[in-house]
């Protein structure tokens, strides 16, 4: 009982700033579009590659969660005031780290993630040719393994 | 007292897991020919242990239905003032009662498998038997060791915590148990696979034994993941249908393994060809299962769906995953070499179509695998990085663009040897239609790499899935067969669906005041008022928005934003509008410092098609079911009949001898 009302507690307790966040007005181009349809689309991409921080699994152009607005209004003001999306997108790497962005790059930590795909062709080239490749000279001698 | 005549049939069902891994694996020592005597009980024992697990499950059902708040899992996840739809969905919203779902799903498999599985040897079936229970009792012992459902308070609570608000959907009532069946339904194709294994067995007869397993759940996951997409699209507000969420991506590894198995266990039954790989499928398809559930049930992964947060549990199933994974491997290791390679076919085959195809679905798989576990694995290393969406889909499609050129043209291919000369016009057809399409949807604007060719082999799909019934006679064709062609049209399809939203979508972000309209495509959306209102355990804001299609009479959708008060959460229900070209998705969210509303406005064309193809897939697997089960009770009836005839005429032929 005591244990269930501890969580309780902390549940209450854990709710509490996020209702006293969303009392403050949202940043201007959180929800708001920006004009032009091309640096729109640009944002837009580029926001659907962007990991909202305070949520689970979600880019910040699928939150409602009041930091992923005020990131949004980043990355629109910075595309309207002419930065490139990659630029943006290094800016946040430097602020935030490797984590807010869905899109690794290679490095000293994320190489696997390159290195083992290319393995994965290989093998998947290996097996085809071993299951498959071997069989038309095989064939001739018409012996089963 | 219900809750305690639960715990007790999970004991009992627990205990008689062991007879039937005992008695099923003692089926094992028999001579050839010969039954052992104590290996007669392990079908009886996965029928009784069958009706007491789903008996627990049934218990704690009725203590969600009821709300006894002296449950600690009932006090902890539910509230009396819930809908009873929700109160009863909320027994699998947590991590006991779908831990115990799970079991209790893995029993009644058991059980129908030993009630109704006449076909294979006393000795295979077992040691399938022996495998399914020493499965069952690993979960029997992780859910009363670690996660009693049925725990109680010492003190009954007050009232209780509630649900997750985003769980307080329909989608939720739907999504896990048809997940879980299809996860567990591959648990039967495991265990099948480790007694052929084990008995040496690896023949045709065992595949048509496995295979309506092995369809059964894939037909059931593809709809498990379908629902779940749908949930997420509609539920989380934003539109997105697919997130390659970890959460997501462990429904779709084992739907992945499950279809390279379905296909090389259909060769496997036709032609003799593909054993290893069969059996190998079988493990991995069942690992990846057991991979989803821990990745989902131990809390590695914070996200809506880990409601647990407990490290001991998720070492648990890691332990219990090392055993069985580990261990089929092994046993795999040590008996491959003893089943023989099965019937030889040429690379330009329908076999040979197949194994390019799994090999596919298997690198697509590895890469889901590696995107999904390497921020995991960092993570113990204290590095965090992101792997989305920017890398699954080029990833993926690297294996995957291949894998549906092959399937447009697999299935027109002979088995075991076929000249390509003779397919000359369907390979033309399938190419004209790829370039064809990518070419006149770049003349009419710039769009993305990958929903453009998403474009192109989908047509080329849709019309190549109809290709193996030329110059056929329709009313002849097996049922098997439309199947088949209605599964690969159905891909055709959600390939269309999420190509179109991909490229096509339109998307409106607005502050609006009352009165205004906002302009969507063909639309306008006009803001006529917000009001709040009040559900059972909620309160929500409504916005009513009339829409215009291309200026004609208007239609009413009422998006809410609903805030739950128990637990304290707010969520957005959106409001969609369908045609039968597309979506208009509307939601509603704040209000600004200067009274306007906050509305998002989506128009997706054909995004529904994505949902249609999914359920198309899985209508194609029930027909192939269907099919299969309807030759099969043919075919018994006929031997049925073949062998009452043979003994009429040999009562017949042996009725004068006495008589002399």
């Amino acid at each position: 009982m005591i244990r269930w009302l501890l969580t309780a507690v902390l549940a209450m307790a854990a709710a509490m700033p996020v209702l006293a966040q969303d009392t403050m007005p949202p940043a201007p181009y959180a929800y708001n579009q920006l004009q032009d349809p091309r640096l729109e689309a640009e944002a837009s991409e580029l926001m659907h590659s962007l990991r909202c921080l305070k949520c689970q699994s979600q880019s910040i152009a699928d939150s409602d969660a009041p930091m992923a607005g005020d990131m949004r209004h980043q990355v629109r003001s910075r595309i309207l005031a002419g930065e490139s999306p990659e630029a943006i997108r290094r800016w946040l790497i430097a602020r935030y780290g490797d984590y807010v962005s869905y899109e690794p790059e290679v490095s000293s930590t994320t190489w696997p993630l390159f290195a083992i795909p290319v393995l994965v062709i290989l093998i998947v080239a290996g097996v085809l040719l071993r299951r498959l490749g071997r069989r038309r000279s095989d064939d001739d001698t018409g012996a089963a393994a | 007292m219900i809750a305690e005549i639960g715990l007790a049939a999970l004991w009992l069902a627990a205990a008689l897991a062991v007879l039937q891994m005992v008695s099923g694996g003692l089926a094992l020592r028999a001579a050839p020919g010969e039954v052992n005597a104590l290996a007669i009980y392990a079908r009886p024992a996965a029928v009784v242990q069958a009706f007491l697990a789903v008996l627990a499950f049934t218990m704690l059902l009725w203590a969600f239905a009821t709300t006894d708040l002296s449950l600690k899992l009932v006090a902890t996840n539910s509230h009396s003032m819930k809908p009873l739809i929700y109160k009863l969905t909320g027994t699998w919203g947590n991590h006991e009662g779908s831990m115990l779902l799970w079991v209790g799903v893995l029993a009644l498999s058991g059980g129908l498998l030993a009630a109704f599985e006449k076909r294979l040897p006393e000795r295979t079936m077992g040691a399938t038997l022996g495998v399914q229970g020493f499965v069952a009792l690993g979960f029997y012992a992780f859910l009363l060791l670690s996660s009693n459902p049925f725990e109680r308070l010492p003190v009954p609570a007050g009232e209780g915590n509630g649900l997750n608000p985003l769980l307080q959907d329909i989608g939720l009532a739907i999504h896990p148990p048809t997940l879980y069946a299809g996860y567990v339904g591959l648990s039967v194709a495991f265990s099948l696979a480790m007694g052929a294994l084990l008995t040496r067995e690896v023949n045709p007869a065992f595949a048509r034994v496995m295979r309506p397993w092995v369809l059964g759940a894939w037909v059931l996951l593809t709809l498990g993941i379908t629902a779940g997409s749908y949930w997420a699209y509609y539920e989380l507000g934003w539109g997105g249908w697919w997130f390659w969420d970890p959460v997501e991506n462990a429904s779709l590894m084992p739907w992945l393994a499950a279809t390279a198995l379905m296909h090389s266990v259909s060769v496997l039954a036709a032609r003799d060809a593909l054993r290893t790989w069969t059996i190998m499928l079988g493990v991995l398809a069942f690992s990846m299962s057991m991979l989803g559930t821990f990745l989902v049930r131990s809390g590695v992964l914070t996200s809506v769906h880990a409601f647990a947060v407990d490290p001991e549990r998720g070492a648990f199933i890691l332990g219990l995953l090392g055993i069985y994974i580990g261990g089929a491997f092994t046993i795999f290791a040590l008996r491959a070499g003893a089943v023989a390679e099965g019937k030889r076919f040429a690379v330009v085959s329908r076999e040979g179509a197949l194994v390019f195809n799994n090999v596919m679905l298997s690198a697509i798989l590895a890469i889901v695998l590696l995107g999904t576990l390497y921020p995991l694995l960092t993570e113990a290393f204290d590095v965090r990085v992101s792997v989305g969406p920017p890398y699954f889909n080029p990833a993926a499609a690297i294996f995957a663009v291949p894998m549906l050129l092959v399937m447009a043209v697999g299935p027109l291919l002979r088995w075991r040897s076929d000249k390509p000369a003779r397919l000359q016009f369907e390979f033309a057809l399938i190419a004209a239609l790829v370039i064809g399409v990518i070419a006149a949807v770049s003349f009419f604007g710039q769009f993305p790499l990958l929903p453009l060719l998403g474009l192109g082999l989908a047509a080329a799909l849709a019309v190549a899935a109809f290709l193996p019934l030329k110059g056929r006679n329709l009313a002849r064709v097996p049922v098997a067969t439309w199947g088949m062609v209605i599964a690969h049209f159905g891909i055709a399809v959600a390939l269309f669906g999420m190509a179109c939203e991909g490229a096509f979508s339109k998307e409106r972000l607005a502050a609006v005041a009352p009165g205004g309209t906002e302009q969507v495509g063909d639309f306008t959306v006009t803001l006529d008022s917000v009001t709040p209102i009040a559900g059972p355990n909620w309160t929500a804001i409504e916005a009513q928005l009339a829409v215009r299609e291309d200026g004609g009479a208007p239609v009413i959708l009422t998006p809410q934003a609903r805030t739950f008060w128990s637990p304290p959460q707010s969520t957005s229900e959106s409001a969609l509008l369908t045609r039968w070209n597309g979506q208009l998705y509307v939601v509603i969210g704040n209000q600004a410092e200067d009274g306007r509303w906050q509305i998002r406005v989506w128009w997706k064309p054909f995004v529904t098609f994505i949902w249609y193809g999914g359920i198309l897939v899985a209508l194609g697997g029930v027909l192939a079911i269907a099919g299969r089960v309807r030759v099969d009770v043919r075919r018994r009836r006929a031997t049925a009949l073949g062998t009452q005839r043979r003994a009429d005429v040999e009562a017949l032929g042996a009725e004068p001898v006495p008589a002399e």
